[in-house]
């Protein structure tokens, strides 16, 4: 890295919040035109670290200097950093789903003459830009009309109209399916090729990997050692995840020897339509089974019917015109409310505890009995003391990090938060657990101890069902994994014969009848 | 990172179990600051015993209304057609009496069932066509208002005396009189206060024998002496009023208690709590939030029921225009007692502290004869400030 090429540079940068120091004299250089990547445990500081960048934190909130081309930057908003070509997409997209593609990337920024705003010039620009981006949509589509994958590239056109120097994106492939993630990389790469400097933060490691020149590690708030991609040494999976925890995670699954019983629930024959477009088949003929103390995967890329599988059979919490058996300690059940199904020992964790898992204004431990009030009430009266004994069972059975059970779960990180979910439905008693994505956006550590938990159940006799989108993940747990595609199921893979590349034939079966 | 997680999330807790006792505290500090104020400005007339009991009697329907929406509130609904309802079955409980001579208490009885059934109509657009409750309610405030106005042409009076002492008379004293002080209301406070006393204490010593978190003794004995003097001095001053206990105070103090516990410890108050706080999880957790919407809108019927009966009764007539902006006092009572807007969040207690706010700026201005048009402006500036103040105070709370 030869210093004149040094495209930004942040020195000594040092924020604190009340009673936490959430960055320590944390150093960053970027060269001129490179993906760099930086990575580390959530609540590490990335993103904070990114918001002093982009003046979200307004210069004097925070300690140090930044150096954008050479000269000092004073951020007061995040309208100056723009000015100078910085531009943060965070992982919220904010595009105003009503509106227009045009009108999005220009909000703020209208293509007007005295006040009037040129709607020729507007779409005609923003033609252009989407061309750049690969997009191939109308500039007059609504954003409510497009596809996670297509609003990030609409994001990342509304950058490029600011003529945007060093782009910043936040967790920008979190929600999107490996065919739009491999496209924003790709672009990324011809961004790079106009000389374009991205910053990614990014929790797939494969994926930095592939894309990033450079790699920063930060952790608890600190810059710990900057890895160059492009080197000589391929720089391992394991390599990153080290610098990212402070210790090598050789075992990222918890052992297990399974005990593996009589089989608890059966799937026949299970067909799903779209609740809305009724015609549209989600699950087609769907067959599974979990047996007692079992971890058997569901293995899918987004949009394969995973979740709407689990929902469907989950009391018919999603779906239209469902048919199929489903079979339970060999009784046919039919639960259609997710009340009954919970009284057929069925519980479901959402893949979005925020919106679907957790009540976030209220303590943990209202959520945590929430779905089995009926265990600490008497007469519809609820037992205040019992509520909070059971409670602070599952506080210290689950290490969930909070002094009090009256902690708001909104508080919490995201691994306390998916094990006060977990919490609330192991407290249901269930025989079956369907765990969608149990650890979506929680850091390496959190992760190992869900999957303790996991282990731990399935020892209990339990049977668990566990939906990822992380193959690794999926091969590390699980004795059994179903693979599916398009709603139907693909494949099905004892552990023994286990590998990723596999599981992915399967997973990518028949897919030229794509929607 | 680790490390620094329980620091963060206990200095939430703290902040929650404080702030929580903050807000409660800072608008019951509120009331206390606006009824001194007025004592002040009126001279003294505020905290006659006369006027107290006719500040309880006046305000009855603001409270038994606010009671319901608090729980609409809290749900994430809101109901704008109790205004009207009050007209409507006030109609007909009077017509009930007057054409159909019916006894009284049955028409009391009707009011209460006729608003409950309303109440059924009303949830079943919202909870079962999912319609929202401002259209549906709105659409009621439209509709009853109508029916009122087809029901009474002319205002119905000459009820029952039984039927106009539930707003207007008070319990007998046949306890007598000590130092000129009716001795019912005087039990009527002793008890309360010790009833207070006892439940705070255990409360608190089933919080300890869990080993959680307790305010500090000294707190907690202020508190319990803060709250002891001001209900000594209200049964003190209305024990000193024409004729002490006012019923209408009984059948407000009965559903305050009802309706707190209701909420507050009971698996449909949780449900309503749930389903406010996260609709899709409450949904997910196996709530039947359907149901438990229908019955909070048969609730608030049957409330608006209570409320017409009372206003009837107060007015000792019954006119189309009746309960004109109910659903508005009862609305801005909510709000100024901490409800949030967007639901999840609201007691009645504080309900109830934002009715008697509403109250004494009613009867307080009216003691200084200000203009009825600027009573209504400084409401509404009241109100303003008041879920400001809640608003700034949690912003700098983050």
């Amino acid at each position: 890295m030869s210093s004149n090429n040094v495209v930004l540079e942040m020195r000594g940068i040092t924020k604190t919040f009340p009673g936490v120091k959430a960055l320590q004299d944390v150093t960053l250089q970027v060269t001129k035109g490179e993906v760099r990547a930086i990575c580390g445990e959530n609540g590490a500081g990335k993103s904070t670290l990114m918001k002093v960048l982009s003046g979200v934190y307004p210069h004097g909130s925070y300690d140090g200097t930044i150096l954008f081309e050479g000269e000092p930057c004073e951020f007061r908003t995040i309208r100056d950093s723009e000015e100078r070509g910085i531009v943060i997409i965070h992982q919220e997209l904010a595009l105003s789903p009503y509106l227009s593609i045009a009108e999005n990337i220009f909000l703020g920024n209208e293509q007007a003459t005295r006040g009037v705003i040129d709607w020729t010039k507007t779409n005609a620009e923003a033609a252009k830009l989407l061309a750049r981006v690969g997009l191939e949509e109308s500039p007059d589509t609504k954003i409510l009309d497009l596809g996670v994958g297509k609003q990030q590239l609409v994001e990342i056109a509304k950058a490029l109209s600011k003529r945007v120097k060093l782009l910043i994106l936040d967790e920008p492939t979190a929600a999107l399916n490996d065919d739009d993630s491999e496209h924003l990389l790709d672009l990324l790469r011809s961004l790079q090729g106009q000389g374009i400097t991205s910053i990614i933060i990014s929790h797939k490691l494969n994926e930095i990997a592939a894309i990033a020149d450079s790699t920063t590690i930060i952790r608890d708030g600190q810059t710990i050692e900057t890895l160059d991609m492009r080197g000589a040494e391929r720089v391992s999976e394991e390599r990153i995840i080290r610098g990212m925890v402070g210790r090598s995670l050789d075992n990222r699954f918890p052992e297990r020897t399974p005990h593996i019983g009589e089989e608890v629930l059966r799937i026949e024959d299970w067909t799903v339509h779209h609740p809305i477009d009724t015609e549209r088949v989600v699950v087609d003929h769907a067959n599974l089974h979990v047996r007692r103390g079992e971890v058997v995967g569901i293995a899918g890329l987004m949009g394969a019917g995973r979740t709407e599988l689990a929902m469907s059979v989950f009391g018919r919490s999603y779906g239209t015109k469902i048919s199929g058996r489903l079979v339970k300690n060999g009784q046919p059940i039919a639960p259609g409310n997710v009340r009954e199904a919970i009284r057929h020992g069925i519980a479901y964790v959402s893949e979005d505890r925020k919106k679907y898992g957790l009540n976030l204004i209220d303590d943990i431990k209202r959520n945590i009995t929430a779905s089995a009030l009926g265990k600490v009430a008497r007469w519809g009266v609820m037992d205040a003391s019992g509520e909070t004994r059971v409670a602070g069972k599952f506080r210290t059975d689950m290490n969930i990090k909070a002094p009090t059970v009256d902690v708001v779960t909104g508080t919490l990180s995201g691994g306390n938060q998916q094990k006060v979910v977990l919490s609330k439905w192991i407290f249901t008693d269930p025989d079956v657990l369907i765990l969608d994505e149990p650890t979506r956006g929680i850091d390496v550590g959190a992760k190992y101890e869900i999957y303790t938990i996991i282990n731990a159940l399935a020892e209990s006799g339990k049977a668990v069902i566990v939906i990822s989108s992380e193959l690794p993940e999926l091969l590390g747990i699980c004795d059994r994994i179903y693979a599916l595609s398009q709603g139907r199921i693909t494949g099905e893979v004892s552990r023994e014969d286990f590998t990723q590349e596999g599981l992915m034939h399967y997973m990518t079966m028949e897919r030229e009848v794509s929607r | 990172m680790t490390t620094t997680k329980p620091s963060v999330a206990k200095a939430g807790g703290l902040r929650r179990s404080l702030g929580g006792n903050v807000r409660q505290y800072g608008i019951i500090g509120a009331l206390l600051v606006i009824v001194l104020l007025f004592q002040v400005l009126t001279d003294g007339k505020l905290l006659l015993p006369n006027n107290v009991a006719s500040l309880v009697q006046q305000n009855a329907y603001v409270m038994i209304l606010a009671i319901g929406m608090v729980m609409v509130i809290v749900a994430g609904h809101i109901d704008l057609s109790v205004g009207s309802l009050v007209a409507f079955i006030g109609g007909v409980s009077a017509l009930a009496m007057k054409d159909a001579g019916l006894p009284w208490l049955l028409a009391v009885l009707l009011g209460i069932v006729l608003g409950a059934v309303v109440g059924a109509w009303q949830g079943f657009w919202v909870a079962y066509v999912g319609i929202p409750a401002f259209i549906v309610t709105l659409a009621g405030m439209l509709i009853f208002r109508g029916f009122a106005i087809l029901l009474v042409g002319v205002t119905v009076s000459s009820f029952p005396g039984a039927f106009v002492e539930i707003s207007n008379g008070s319990l007998p004293n046949f306890l007598g009189f000590v130092a000129n002080r009716d001795v019912v209301t005087l039990a009527i406070g002793g008890i309360a206060i010790a009833a207070i006393v006892l439940s705070q204490l255990r409360a608190r010593r089933t919080l300890l024998r869990h080993e959680l978190h307790v305010e500090p003794f000294g707190a907690f004995v202020a508190k319990i002496v803060v709250i002891s003097v001001l209900i000594g001095a209200l049964a003190w001053i209305l024990a000193g009023s024409a004729g002490g206990t006012p019923i209408v105070l009984v059948i407000v103090g009965v559903l305050i208690v009802a309706y707190s516990f209701l909420m507050g410890r009971t698996v449909f108050g949780r449900h309503i709590y749930a389903i406010g706080g996260n609709l899709h999880a409450a949904i997910l957790s196996g709530v039947d939030t359907r149901r438990v919407n229908f019955w909070i809108f048969v609730n608030m019927g049957a409330l608006a029921g209570v409320a017409a009966i009372v206003t009837t009764s107060r007015a000792g007539a019954a006119v189309a225009a009746a309960g004109q902006n109910f659903e508005l006092d009862a609305i801005a009572a909510c709000f100024i007692g901490g409800t949030a807007v967007t639901g999840g969040v609201g007691r009645v207690s504080g309900a109830i502290v934002g009715a008697l706010i509403m109250g004494v700026l009613n009867i307080g201005l009216s003691i200084m004869s200000v203009d009825p048009a600027w009573q209504q402006a400084i409401k509404g500036l009241v109100l303003l400030l008041a879920v400001a103040f809640d608003l700034l105070s949690k912003r700098r709370g983050r």
